[in-house]
């Protein structure tokens, strides 16, 4: 049908943070080996115990396989060609955003996330990340007042180290999976968040992940702690250039959340994709876990996924604490070639604990995007309840998707309820909004968008607006 | 009378009229010639060709223009998108109207009402006041405002999407409305409610093309005008009788018709 290829030209949108920003940077050697995971321990100053944390690491991950269980397929990557740290070079203290190079304040002004006093945004902190190292952060002193710790990883692990030593690696350790050991032998940078007992953050915090050079990895680490009563709402965005070759990106996320603390975390992935034939783009495998140690603590994912040529990413909550609370929300749009396969793991181990889960998959061109989920209730569980929802839309007829979702109950007092469903943008709906006055373009979009609410509902605002404004891009383009 | 004929243009004219889909040639050179203000209906039996007529019209991609020209006031409109030809005024009220989870019916009613607003060069509305309008039009429809929160005709009964179908036709205002067998699967009190909101709607400057198997809607709104199709063609026209004798001797003597010619 004719439609049918305007759908497939409304998906290409270029995209629009591709560039990449001139600049000296300072690289080791390509390859991975004991020497290099001391090297990039020495270049940070780090104390004994996280080159420890990181041998360590680097031993397990000799001994593990690349996991081949996804519905992924790539080129084997080879990790030996790979630059595992890659900084623009500055001074080395920097004191204030004075001294930080023009040229990397004008890249995140580009990416619209300005660091400048004069210009930053007034309701959100933020970390901003390039490359391997964290170049600024903003309203540390402000949130100081309230107790607030908000710094790269690199200096809570020289100033806070207490916290480091007792939470780094606790909830995901270095022996989880192949990506995670990577990460933890060779982490360069990442945000660090602790809120004290009974604190709500006074306002949002934010990272900003910025891919810049083509041949290094980007492994950053985020570790962010809620003590009892508190409350903290994360963001999450991240961007890289366009080149023909794929970098990995193999990052870890650790919450952590003691009594009626509630964390909520939300990502904007829009990593580069790949062009139309599948050259290039991010390959994204990322550890992401929450562990709600307290009693009727929360954490809550929201994740709005549509870049990178490979996304492998599992979100995931483990349920300790009575009546605790898990959730996972997610949008993740793939287009042309590129692939997904994400989704959630809710670990019930104290009783009355309850996790929600609702995905929503959309793809378009030739992509895959597979739902995988696994809900398990422990034997201690009791009265644990699950509610999980997942949806696919395929736009034109080369698209794929998938549902996995895997259920293992020890709790014969607890319920998992799960429903999916698939749909298609169908030329008669097309038709009946076109046949109201709304253009193509928009009606793809409002079928889009009126599929994700679920999920968008449950984005901060700003955040919420600026995901469906992605979608809408991603979505539109050059109908003639 | 005759010169004041001549003056009026009229709204939406077809002359020869072949189309086809897959191949398949379904209207095989339709005349129809409708003026401001004229109330038309097109009956026929199922297959005879009036609902691909109806979409033809709106511009659905599935069919294609063989030869022929439809002309909305003077202009030939078989270049313009379906959008494009609902923004200059040219509604189609659908036979099955299709549910689409997920986009809100007020969103849509909407972003609708101000593309055909922008259109005409009038300000488009904003959340506020197009609620004041819809509510106006919910009236005229007797609908509860609560359909305008749910997904545009999700869960909707059969006749609950064919008074949303009428609620768009108040709002968007179009010059010629074709409702494609709106009286289809209405009891007899949805069949006065639908009957009646169409009546306030029409008026001198506009025109209604009515799809029916039968003379109930008819009843309720009276035709200037009725014409038959068989086979991809219009075979007779003529005034309200002719409903009238249609329904009394069925439509054996169109096949009858055809066969001769």
């Amino acid at each position: 049908m004719v439609n049918e290829n305007l759908v497939d030209n409304i998906v290409s949108e270029p995209y629009k943070y591709g560039f990449v920003t001139e600049i000296e940077s300072e690289k080791i050697s390509k390859g991975i080996n004991e020497d290099i995971v001391r090297l990039i321990s020495s270049k940070k100053n780090e104390p004994e115990y996280l080159l420890n944390f990181r041998l360590n690491a680097f031993k397990k991950w000799k001994e593990l396989q690349e996991p081949d269980w996804a519905d992924l397929g790539y080129e084997k990557i080879d990790y030996q060609d790979i630059i595992y740290y890659s900084a623009p070079k500055q001074k080395d203290k920097i004191k204030s955003l004075d001294e930080v190079d023009p040229k990397l304040l004008e890249t995140f002004d580009k990416l619209g996330i300005p660091l400048t006093e004069q210009k930053r945004l007034t309701n959100v902190a933020v970390d901003a990340v390039f490359d391997s190292v964290s170049i600024a952060t903003t309203f540390k002193e402000q949130l100081a007042e309230h107790g607030v710790i908000f710094c790269s990883i690199s200096e809570a692990i020289k100033d806070h180290s207490d916290l480091i030593e007792k939470y780094l690696g606790s909830v995901i350790p270095a022996s989880d999976n192949y990506f995670a050991a990577l990460n933890s032998a060779v982490f360069s940078d990442g945000s660090f968040v602790y809120i004290p007992k009974n604190v709500t953050c006074p306002m949002d915090l934010s990272s900003y992940f910025r891919i810049n050079s083509g041949d290094s990895g980007q492994f950053e680490r985020t570790l962010i702690i809620a003590e009892a009563g508190s409350s903290v709402s994360y963001l999450e965005g991240c961007t890289a250039p366009m080149f023909d070759t794929n970098t990995l990106h193999a990052a870890v996320v650790e919450l952590i959340a003691l009594d009626d603390a509630s964390i909520k975390y939300s990502t904007v992935q829009n990593w580069y994709a790949g062009n139309e034939q599948g050259v290039g783009g991010i390959f994204n495998f990322v550890t992401k876990r929450g562990k709600c140690i307290g009693k009727r603590s929360k954490i809550s994912w929201s994740q709005v996924e549509t870049g990178s040529a490979i996304t492998w990413k599992y979100p995931s909550c483990i349920l300790i604490g009575e009546e605790s609370i898990g959730e996972f929300y997610s949008v993740a749009l793939t287009n042309n070639l590129q692939q997904a396969d994400t989704g959630t793991k809710m670990i019930h181990i104290g009783p009355k604990t309850k996790s929600t889960i609702v995905s929503k998959g959309i793809s378009a061109g030739h992509s895959s995007n597979s739902y995988r989920g696994l809900v398990k209730i422990g034997s201690q569980a009791k009265g644990a309840r699950n509610y999980s929802q997942c949806d696919s839309m395929l736009i034109g007829d080369q698209a794929a998707a998938n549902t996995f979702p895997y259920i293992q109950s020890q709790q014969p007092n607890s319920e998992v309820e799960h429903e999916a469903s698939t749909c298609r943008i169908s030329e008669d709906q097309l038709f009946y909004l076109q046949s109201r006055g709304i253009e193509f373009e928009e009606a793809v979009s409002m079928m889009v968008s009126g599929f994700c609410r679920d999920v968008f509902n449950q984005l901060p605002m700003e955040f919420a607006a600026e995901a469906d404004k992605l979608l809408s891009l991603k979505l539109e383009g050059s109908v003639g | 009378m005759e010169s004041k004929k001549e003056i009026k243009q009229p709204l939406l004219e077809i002359s020869d009229l072949f189309a086809s889909t897959e191949n398949l040639t379904i209207l095989k050179g339709v005349n129809i010639k409708i003026n401001s203000g004229e109330i038309h209906a097109i009956m026929g039996r199922n297959g005879c060709g009036k609902s691909t007529l109806s979409k033809i019209i709106a511009g659905h991609p599935s069919y294609e223009i063989t030869s022929g020209r439809i002309e909305l006031c003077g202009n030939d409109i078989e270049p313009l998108e379906p959008e494009e030809r609902a923004q200059s005024g040219i509604f189609l009220g659908f036979q099955y109207p299709i549910e689409i989870p997920g986009v809100s019916n007020l969103e849509f009613l909407r972003v609708a009402t101000n593309a055909r607003r922008k259109f005409l060069k009038k300000d488009e509305l904003d959340i506020f006041e197009f609620e004041d309008l819809v509510k106006e039009k919910l009236d005229i429809v007797k609908m509860d405002s609560a359909f305008l929160s749910r997904s545009i005709n999700q869960g909707f009964s059969g006749g609950e999407k064919k008074r949303n179908e009428i609620l768009q036709m108040a709002l968007l205002e179009p010059k010629i409305a074709i409702l494609d067998e709106t009286d289809s699967g209405l009891d007899i009190d949805a069949l006065r409610i639908v009957a009646s909101g169409i009546k306030k709607i029409a008026n001198e400057q506009s025109s209604i093309i009515l799809i029916t198997h039968y003379q109930r809607l008819l009843e309720e709104i009276q035709p200037d005008f009725v014409h038959v199709m068989a086979d991809g063609k219009i075979i007779k026209t003529g005034d309200s009788t002719l409903a009238l004798e249609l329904e009394k001797n069925g439509y054996e003597w169109t096949d009858e018709f055809i066969n001769k010619n």
